[in-house]
């Protein structure tokens, strides 16, 4: 039977659902606004836009860390020095972030891209993160062994959040606001590491789920794993520049961008030349609705590295900054990689600290595949908008608003998959959170109902094995 | 891997971002052709345009939402003179609502907008495409 202690991460798991069920809601919205501005014109685009990001990113965060606080006692024996400090971040994070929604359904911003509300709002992030960060590392270190490599990419991810979250709140110094070409290169170098610590909290996530399914130590340890760690490090940190090669900053600084961005081409290869040996490790695990994400996001994982390899370059660049190729590769990095090994890791947790129903297993089944074929549609036409949009306004030299007339179809076509993307995650959101629920509430105080649950479960995850 | 090679190679690479990181925030970033345009009108224009969230439909170097235009030389652009500029933000448009700015408002976001415009070019329409996948930059569109 689980520990009492294992609440929080299942309560983090449900609000990370819950603000993603929101997220794409209002993702939904603001595509169908975009083409259609009288769309619910009682909240505008200006306030969907933050809310589709902020619940998006806490979806990510949440949901993240949700796992860590549910791995470390359950699977790596590591007990968490503070419960208080768990329940201070939880109880944090939900006001804080509640106080932020508000402040967009008002209208009352003041922040940038990503954290446009208040700027005062960031003090309990930072004090919320902090307790999460002390807590990971007191806890960490308390037990003597080797890390495997995910425990270094959770570390990486907390510390390097933090630092980069301040790094975004360097314009509150006139030395950064005062000059827009510093203010604006410090602003995307410090999200282009933010998004890389988030990446590695999810990333981790993914190789500490690879290593629980497929029972493969060397997943995580070793030469190879660590070395593609320090590789994804190091882009982390230095390969952020290609959102502002074309802002006039000192030349090198793109040079060196270019440069570093160009060792992904490593990732790339090991990928393809891994491509058979993956192809027999999918086969064998399909029938796991865990590993089912896993694969699908180690597909997304390879579009969207060819995407990233191919934006790096400026003479690409050149012609795809500022258009929606930026959003497919940032939408296809979030849903197609980091949301499908977060769905891996929701289904991984709940089917340990619950059961997930036969009839429920089917709804994630379909919506996985409609979630899969409509994101492939909604990258296909930004891809094609954007395609368009930098043809038409870097080598015909054409007005802004003749080039959206003539890339509005696609763009419709885009909201059009947008909802297919809505109803996809919620056919796995939702039975995911009844389980969340069922999980708090069964566990804790009817122990006995979960016995029958999994029992039923567990005869038919058999038949589906057998049919397989 | 050893324990002490891992560290060794995660501090060294985290103290040369340090260092980096206080390079580009200092001289990498010292040049700013607009410097003479940045006033008081100016930086009180730059904190309403985080106010209104207008990033969040408008671009500055390419950056920021996609349904308005990019904003870094509206003020020179051959479509975006600064009366259609003040009358736009009076009293919106079809897809941008009115916001009700009071004339002083109105006069600090042009200010904004015109140091923004001669601090460089965005779109880029002025380039020149090297054999290695580097672009050259002209002086302006």
């Amino acid at each position: 039977m689980l520990e009492r202690k294992s609440k929080t991460g299942i309560i983090f798991m449900t609000l990370a659902m819950i603000s993603l069920l929101g997220g794409a809601l209002f993702g939904c919205i603001g595509a169908i606004q975009f083409v259609y501005p009288d769309f619910l014109s009682s909240v505008a685009f200006f306030k969907i836009r933050p809310l589709h990001v902020s619940l998006v990113v806490s979806w990510i965060f949440f949901s993240a860390v949700g796992g860590i606080y549910y791995y470390f006692p359950r699977y790596l024996d590591i007990s968490w020095r503070s419960e208080i400090s768990k329940k201070l971040h939880l109880i944090l994070y939900v006001l804080t972030g509640v106080a932020i929604l508000i402040c967009f359904f008002l209208g009352k911003f003041g922040g940038r891209e990503y954290w446009e509300f208040p700027p005062w709002l960031a003090i309990p992030i930072v004090v919320s993160w902090l307790l999460f960060g002390i807590n990971y590392f007191r806890s960490a270190f308390s037990k003597t062994f080797t890390w495997p490599v995910y425990m270094w990419m959770w570390a990486t991810g907390i510390g390097f959040f933090l630092f980069t979250f301040l790094e975004s709140y360097l314009w509150m110094l006139p030395f950064v606001r005062d000059n827009h070409v510093r203010d604006i290169t410090m602003q995307w170098k410090s999200y282009g590491a933010l998004t890389g610590s988030w990446n590695m909290l999810v990333y981790g996530t993914g190789i500490f789920l690879m290593e629980r399914i497929q029972k493969d130590g060397s997943i995580a340890h070793g030469r190879l794993p660590f070395m593609m760690y320090f590789l994804g490090f190091i882009n982390l940190l230095f390969g952020w520049a290609h959102h502002t090669y074309f802002v006039p900053m000192a030349p090198w600084i793109r040079y060196l961008a270019y440069g570093i961005s160009m060792t992904e081409l490593l990732i790339f290869a090991r990928i393809i030349m891994n491509w058979k040996e993956s192809l027999n490790v999918f086969q064998r695990g399909y029938h796991d609705l865990s590993f089912r994400f896993i694969i699908a996001s180690e597909i997304w994982i390879f579009i969207n590295l060819a995407l990233a390899l191919l934006i790096s370059v400026p003479a690409i660049n050149l012609f795809t900054h500022g258009t929606h190729i930026t959003v497919a590769h940032a939408m296809g990095s979030t849903i197609g990689i980091n949301t499908m090994i977060l769905f891996a890791s929701c289904v991984f947790l709940l089917k340990d600290a619950s059961s997930i129903t036969p009839a429920q297993s089917k709804w994630i089944r379909s919506g996985f595949w409609i979630l899969n074929y409509s994101l492939l549609a909604f990258f296909t036409f930004l891809i094609i908008a954007g395609s368009v949009k930098g043809y038409r306004i870097v080598v015909l030299k054409e007005d802004f608003m003749v080039t959206m007339n003539v890339i509005t179809p696609y763009l419709k076509l885009f909201a059009f998959s947008g909802i297919g993307l809505l109803i996809g995650l919620s056919m796995i959101v939702i039975p995911l959170i009844r389980v969340a629920i069922n999980a708090v509430v069964i566990q804790f105080r009817k122990p006995e109902i979960l016995v029958a649950v999994r029992a039923s479960a567990e005869v038919y995850a058999e038949e589906e094995l057998n049919v397989n | 891997m050893p324990i002490t090679v891992k560290r060794s190679v995660f501090f060294s690479l985290f103290l040369t971002f340090l260092v980096y990181t206080w390079v580009v925030s200092t001289a990498g970033t010292e040049v700013d052709e607009g410097k003479s345009f940045y006033n008081v009108e100016a930086a009180a224009g730059k904190l309403l345009f985080q106010k209104y969230n207008c990033g969040s439909c408008h671009q500055l170097y390419g950056l920021g939402g996609y349904m308005g235009p990019d904003l870094t030389n509206a003020l020179s652009d051959k479509s975006g003179k600064e009366a259609y500029i003040r009358a736009i933000l009076k009293t919106g448009t079809a897809k941008m609502p009115d916001f009700k700015l009071t004339d002083k408002e109105i006069n600090e976001l042009v200010a904004f907008l015109n140091y923004i415009d001669k601090t460089g070019a965005s779109p880029v329409l002025d380039y020149s495409i090297n054999y290695d996948g580097t672009v050259d930059v002209g002086k302006k569109k």
